[in-house]
């Protein structure tokens, strides 16, 4: 079988990958450009860990046909960090505890910066209906609502106004 | 031979292919899709999308509304002005399926998915369909329901309904166990035009509660002519339950489907869901 040329923007950069016609956007990602950010929890998009942005919305990586992300700029967990400056959200998580084995804190930092760069005064519910889709099976999601909160208030003022 | 892909522009170009080969599987959110590659439960043929813009647009025209099948539950929850279907569209999934689950791919899901199907079985939408090449043709949502289950190859281009006219006169039901993110153990939606006095056309529908969404005949029978009163509901509980065949499943047994029906249907008609 033939392979597809996609070519999209991954956090930033320009990439380029030969894919098999049905892969998902996440064996890409992870097989094609070694992003290992987004992990394989289910791929039947019920855990969430493959979270990731296509041009700014939240998807499952899983369940993306990769050929259709052709020119979209997509951005994963691998890319919050500005250097070594972590993103509020990572910073808020660790402080809160709010990642023990880890397994799903890519998607959870993804569906959270979703939430965040569109609201970023959310409330209690808001968060919580932002991360219905991401399962923990450690944390009890309690240190996770209250380290997205907490990320939340340290936004600059003007981007909570 | 694994999977291979076709990518056309135009609608009438994808209804041509799905009608030629049976093996040709239309992608359109890839929700339900892509979980068969992923199982491996597709593993030959062709997937097959379709760019055509027209095929997300969603169109409020007067009393009319047109949503393209390729529309996302997340463009119906960013139109302002389909408020009305809000609740049905916040329903599926969590936010990242929300984004990616359309409304054609809904009418396909199998219970007990196909939340937004049960809203549009209680508005009588009509769901424009193309068998093969040429131009779409109107079939009401039941009976394309009922194709459906026969395994009949269509491209839906889109679904059309009437706005209701008064708030209220359309209402939205899901009840699930996890929130807010969780799978039916039913869905119930009303259209009862002129529910404030004298209702006139009752549309129910139920989901889960078959193995298709069903419209609740009894119920609808029970409540035209009526007040949405004590008694109108009463007769309505009392209907609740004819001509259901609840599915079984990891969820909720047929039995407990049957017991607590008639409680959330009294519920939401009382406006207290
Ligand atoms: C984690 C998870 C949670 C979910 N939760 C819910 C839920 O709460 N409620 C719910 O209702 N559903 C739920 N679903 C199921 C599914 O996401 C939705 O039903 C969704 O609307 C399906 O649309 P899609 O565009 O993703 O379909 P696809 O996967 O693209 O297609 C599904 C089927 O429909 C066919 N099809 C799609 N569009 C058309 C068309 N226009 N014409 C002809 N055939 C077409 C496809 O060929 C395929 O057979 C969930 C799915 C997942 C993975
Ligand atoms: S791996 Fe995608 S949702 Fe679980
Ligand atoms: S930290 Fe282990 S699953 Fe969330």
């Amino acid at each position: 079988m033939a392979k597809v040329p996609v070519q999209f923007r991954l956090n930033g950069s320009d990439r380029a990958a030969f894919a098999d016609p049905a892969d998902s956007l996440l064996t890409v990602l992870r097989r094609g450009l070694n992003d290992f950010g987004p992990k394989y929890g289910c791929g039947q998009g019920t855990c969430g860990t493959c979270s990731v942005l296509i041009d700014g919305g939240l998807r499952l990586a899983c369940l993306t046909l990769a050929a259709s992300c052709e020119g979209a700029s997509i951005e994963t967990v691998s890319g919050m960090a500005d250097g070594p400056n972590l993103h509020p959200l990572q910073t808020a998580f660790m402080e809160h505890f709010a990642a023990q084995c880890g397994f799903c804190t890519p998607g959870m930092l993804t569906a959270a910066k979703a939430l965040l760069d569109r609201n970023p005064n959310p409330s209690r519910e808001d968060v919580i209906d932002a991360i219905a889709g991401n399962i923990c099976r450690c944390t009890g999601y309690e240190p996770i609502i209250q380290a997205i909160l907490a990320a939340a208030r340290t936004l600059p003022a003007q981007r909570r106004s | 031979m694994p999977l291979a892909l076709r990518v056309v522009q135009s609608l009438s170009e994808a209804a041509g292919i799905l009608a030629a080969d049976s093996r040709t599987t239309l992608l359109s959110g890839g929700t339900l899709v892509m979980r068969d590659v992923n199982e491996g439960r597709l593993t030959d043929g062709t997937l097959l999308r379709v760019t055509d813009p027209a095929w997300q647009q969603i169109q409020v025209s007067g009393t009319r509304i047109e949503l393209g099948a390729g529309a996302t539950m997340a463009a119906i929850l960013a139109q302002r002005e389909l408020g009305f279907l809000h609740a049905a569209a916040r329903a599926v999934g969590g936010p990242a399926i929300r984004n990616m689950a359309t409304i054609g791919g809904n009418l396909f899901a199998a219970a007990p998915y196909g939340d937004f199907a049960v809203a549009l079985l209680a508005l009588d939408a009509q769901v424009m369909v193309l068998a093969g090449y040429g131009s779409p043709r109107a079939v009401p949502i039941e009976e394309f329901l009922a194709g459906r289950s026969r395994g009949e190859a269509r491209l839906v281009a889109s679904v059309q309904f009437n706005r209701p006219v008064a708030p209220g006169d359309f209402r939205f039901l899901k009840v699930s166990r996890v929130k807010p993110k969780g799978l039916s153990v039913l869905s119930i939606a009303t259209h009862l035009p002129g529910h404030a006095s004298r209702i006139g056309q009752a549309r129910v529908a139920y989901g889960a509660m078959g193995p298709l969404p069903v419209r609740a005949r009894g119920v609808e029978r029970a409540l035209e002519g009526k007040a949405l009163d004590a008694n109108g509901i009463a007769a309505a509980r009392a209907a609740a339950l004819e001509g259901v065949q609840p599915v079984t499943d990891a969820i909720a047994s047929d039995w407990y489907r049957r017991e607590v029906l008639p409680v959330h249907l009294g519920r939401l008609l009382a406006n207290q869901s």
